[in-house]
């Protein structure tokens, strides 16, 4: 088959907000493209030819290429991880579009992501994020035998639906807010149906909707448009378990003046 | 080359307990004067940054990704074994230890292994205790399934996501250390040199993927945790960044490399579609406790799957190996589907492949009870190939999967270069020449959550602590070898992209040093080999600067190091006159079956940098076996 596509091309990283003039849409014709060939296996074979041609490969992440890593994330025309649901970009195949086709590659574009060259974007704000306390304080070697913790079947399995999440950020390309909520909601949530998860359930919630906030993600107006195109389909659920968590934390929060002042003595 | 394995003395369960012993502590206060530079974030990465960051010593690691949660182990399917013995049904870390070094075909060091089986229990406490949600009965405790190559049940899992979930929790435990400040990450920058200071690792060189910049980190010990070199091959179950580089570096600066020739071929991938196919996925393992697998009886046989019925069905694996079945181990379920197909009874248009039906267990079991098993396999498998597994049997092939080999490590995972430490699939300990399913990723966390932090310490004590402040001019003089290495990559200006010496290696590993392996074929394959390497440095075209990113000169140096690595690899299948686990080679079969040369090869082959095309050399370390008692690996 053939396909005509329209490509982000930018090739120094965005300073500006104002991405528009960091790069342009570059439109390249490609024939004897087969069906069964991947979403980035076309890419490949762009890219093959552009370097004999002498012209520069288009940049994308990638690693995996089965959608778990959550390294790959394309905006294929105008939906990040194109029109598959339930699909990463690397696991779209060119089956899913008509010959002929003209298809529209771009970055996925976010405040807190900025673009580091073609579709390349810096997600390191999800890592931050993680940082601040998406995780359960226990160091290596301290844990009893793990039979101990009994774990009833649906919340090991609610915690799973949020824990599948591939931190590939097309939740908040998709979202007209550039909201984090779903990324986030699903740490909060995949902790939450834990029973390991309770002694730290204040903390965290504070800690990561303050992290959030810090780098820059926006609010969320119930677009639901991140659940839309979650790789992994993490329903909005995680975004109302976090609100209510973070009511919670709020209200259970301790006073100021408790917090002891003037050292240990 | 010195190869002193440090086995500790005295009966083999009560080894590893005498190793922390009389490893020298470092004292708590003295551990953050010292720096650890750890190379790698997935499994063995994670976990041993985690845990030295822990203990107190300052750590900083790095990852090509752009986050270190994207580490290639990720990607694990299937599950991880421990001998809780929680089925009641016989298990013990005897017979994990056991299972193991059967498994491995008798080439792997007895020590290491019972140590092994010992801690696979600590990481099941340890993951969960970080929250990672394993599957679970009704009543709340850990569900299993089985493995092959084993009898009992004791794979933990969860869904078909296990290393992902398993990733996640040691990401999430880096991740703590590193809002701590005791860890300082340094994603998308990859190791491309080891610098080490009078005989031992004082350091590294990297280059930093977005700006180019080559820099040297500096500290008191240098851990690789970096993965396998499946992608010598091109096609393989790996991801696409896997790579030898760190390694294969490593070995040139001094570091033995053990049994490079020992590949795990899995059995069960989808099969190739075409030219234009770039990696190939997996269908885990634990898809063959409900999964058959047949040919039809017929050769050339044309009727759709579902149309054949049953007495003309081959189950080659149940009718060739009654006791294990379906769950036969790796290596033997991938040269039965060889032989099965080299007699013609293969399947699909290319004829390179086998069913795995599940027509049986859905109609015993129900839909729904395999949809909550393997679900996203499923989903996967339809996604790729088009077809659903639920109505039509899964067409499969044997793939490059993971590899034995890897850095040689002593029992404390010290390389031959004092202070450099390997853990994780990047070195060669474990599992012989073939290795059971979820034993990886167990490896991978023992060495990194539970050997390492101890051994690395016992290292430490006798060394004065530096924190990372040395002056050396051997850093500036391997800076500039890396600088002058990707300047020369840039500056060839060829006419073929790195891809197409990629995928030309790739044809020649696998049809000579892959499935099968003959004198005359690894022979040829080294002439191709030198011959493809020539050509590579003559003609390579990558395009763009050093000083921006450029995925091209990413691969072309990962690329130059498989063209390196590939020979050596050939070389020690050459050498290797007898076949074991993995390794076939066509001259020692009995009834087509690996046949094993004892006498002459019990040993682990451990290759030595000898200079630029200089034969490498080849030394041994003798491999003893008293507990479990050499025999021929039988799974009938
Ligand atoms: C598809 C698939 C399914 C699998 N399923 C299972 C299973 O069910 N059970 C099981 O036990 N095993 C399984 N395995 C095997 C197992 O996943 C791996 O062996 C294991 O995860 C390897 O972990 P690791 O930490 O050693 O390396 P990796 O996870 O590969 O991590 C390597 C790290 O090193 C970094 N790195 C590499 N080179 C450089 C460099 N030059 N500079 C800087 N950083 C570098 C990478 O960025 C990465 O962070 C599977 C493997 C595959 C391919
Ligand atoms: S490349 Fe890993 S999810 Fe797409």
């Amino acid at each position: 088959m053939k396909v005509k596509l329209h490509i982000w091309r930018q090739s120094k990283a965005s300073t500006a907000q104002n991405f528009a003039q960091d790069g342009k849409m570059v439109v390249y014709e490609l024939d004897n493209v087969s069906k069964d060939m991947s979403f980035l296996e076309m890419l490949d074979f762009l890219n093959d030819k552009l370097t004999r041609e002498g012209e520069l490969p288009v940049a994308f992440d990638h690693d995996c290429r089965e959608g778990v890593c959550g390294s790959c994330g394309i905006v294929i025309d105008g939906i990040p991880h194109g029109p598959q649901r339930g699909t990463t970009t690397c696991q779209l195949h060119m089956r899913s579009f008509k010959d002929g086709a003209e298809i529209y590659l771009e970055p996925m574009r976010a405040k807190a992501f900025p673009v580091l060259k073609d579709l390349v974007v810096n997600r390191s704000a999800f890592d931050r994020v993680v940082q601040a306390g998406a995780f359960i304080s226990v160091s290596t070697g301290a844990p009893k035998d793990a039979n101990a913790i009994l774990v009833a079947k649906d919340a090991a399995e609610k915690a799973f639906d949020a824990a599948t999440c591939i931190g590939c950020g097309a939740c908040v390309a998709a979202c007209k807010n550039a909201s984090a909520m779903l990324f986030v909601g699903a740490k909060v949530s995949h902790f939450l149906h834990l029973p390991q998860g309770q002694p730290e359930r204040d903390r965290r919630a504070r800690n990561l909707v303050t992290a959030m906030d810090k780098e820059g993600f926006g609010n969320c107006t119930n677009q639901n448009e991140c659940e839309a195109v979650c790789p992994k389909e993490i329903s909005v659920r995680v975004i109302a378990e976090m609100n209510r968590e973070f009511v919670r934390a709020k209200l259970r929060e301790e006073p100021p003046s408790h917090k002891r002042v003037g050292g240990d003595g | 080359m010195k190869l002193d394995a440090r086995i500790p003395d005295g009966p083999i369960e009560g080894k590893w307990e005498k190793r922390r012993f009389d490893l020298k502590l470092v004292n708590p206060a003295n551990k953050r004067k010292y720096k650890v530079l750890v190379v790698g974030s997935g499994l063995a990465g994670a976990s041993a940054a985690a845990s030295m960051a822990e203990l107190g010593y300052q750590v900083e690691c790095f990852c090509f990704q752009d986050s270190p949660r994207r580490a290639h182990s990720i990607a694990a399917q299937g599950g991880i074994n421990a001998a809780k013995n929680y089925r009641n049904d016989g298990d013990s870390v005897w017979r994990l230890f056991y299972d193991t070094v059967k498994g491995g075909d008798f080439r792997a060091r007895e020590a290491n292994v019972y140590r092994l089986a010992q801690l696979s229990v600590n990481i099941i406490d340890q993951a969960v205790a970080q929250g990672v949600p394993f599957a679970r009965e009704y009543s709340g405790l850990l569900d299993n399934r089985s493995f092959g190559g084993a009898q009992v049940s004791r794979t933990f899992y969860a869904r078909g996501q296990t290393g992902q979930q398993l990733l996640l929790g040691a990401y999430s435990a880096l991740s703590r250390q590193i809002g701590l400040g005791t860890v300082k990450m340094f994603p998308r920058t990859e190791m491309l040199d080891v610098v080490v200071i009078d005989g031992h690792a004082k350091g590294i060189v990297v280059r930093d993927l977005l700006t180019g910049e080559i820099r040297t980190h500096k500290g008191d010990a240098v851990v690789l945790a970096t993965g396998g070199y499946g992608n010598v091959f091109y096609l393989s179950t790996n991801a696409k960044g896997c790579n030898v580089t760190a390694t294969w570096r490593a070995y040139k600066r001094g570091a033995g490399f053990a049994n490079p020739c020992y590949t795990q071929i899995h059995p069960t991938c989808i099969p190739v579609s075409g030219d234009h196919q770039s990696k190939l996925t997996l269908m885990s393992e634990s898809l063959r406790n409900d999964g058959r697998v047949w040919v039809p009886l017929k050769k050339g046989e044309k009727r759709k799957p579902i149309d054949i019925p049953d007495s003309e069905r081959d189950y080659y694996l149940e009718r060739k190996y009654p006791s294990f079945g379906n769950l036969a181990p790796r290596d033997i379920a991938s040269r039965a589907a060889m032989q099965v197909c080299d007699e013609g009874r293969g399947i699909g248009d290319t004829g390179l492949g086998v069913y795995l039906d599940f027509r049986d267990s859905i109609a015993r079991l129900g839909k729904d009870a395999i949809a909550a098993r393997y679900g996203n396999l499923f989903h996967m498998y339809a996604r790729i190939t088009a077809e659903d597994p639920y109505s039509q049997p899964m067409r499969i092939f044997p793939a490059v999967h993971y590899t034995m080999g890897g850095l040689w490590v002593d029992y404390d995972l010290q390389s031959t270069i004092p202070g450099l430490f390997v853990c994780g699939e990047a070195n060669f300990s474990d599992h012989g020449s073939n290795r059971l399913g979820a034993s990886a990723l167990m490896q991978g966390l023992a060495d990194g959550y539970f050997v390492l932090p101890y051994t690395i310490g016992g290292y430490l004590a006798g060394q004065k602590a530096t924190a990372g402040i040395i002056e050396h001019p051997e850093f500036a003089r391997v800076a500039a070898e890396v600088t002058a290495m990707t300047k020369k990559l840039l500056d060839i200006k060829g006419t073929r992209p790195v891809d197409d010496f990629h995928k030309a290696l790739g044809k020649i590993m696998w049809s000579k040093c892959g499935m099968a392996r003959t004198e005359a074929g690894l022979k040829d394959a080294i002439q191709q080999i030198t011959k493809l390497r020539a050509e590579f440095w003559r003609d390579v075209k990558v395009l763009g600067s050093e000083s921006t990113l450029n995925q091209s000169l990413e691969k072309a140096g990962r690329v130059a190091d498989f063209l390196e690595f590939g020979e050596l690899m050939c070389r020690d299948a050459l050498e290797r006159r007898e076949s074991c686990g993995g390794h076939f080679r066509e001259e020692w079969q009995e009834l087509g079956e690996a046949k094993r040369d004892d006498e002459n090869f019990r040993h682990s082959a451990v290759w030595e940098y000898a200079g630029p095309d200089k034969t490498p050399i080849r030394n041994t370390e003798q491999l003893e076996f008293e507990n479990v008692h050499l025999a021929v690996r039988s799974y009938k």
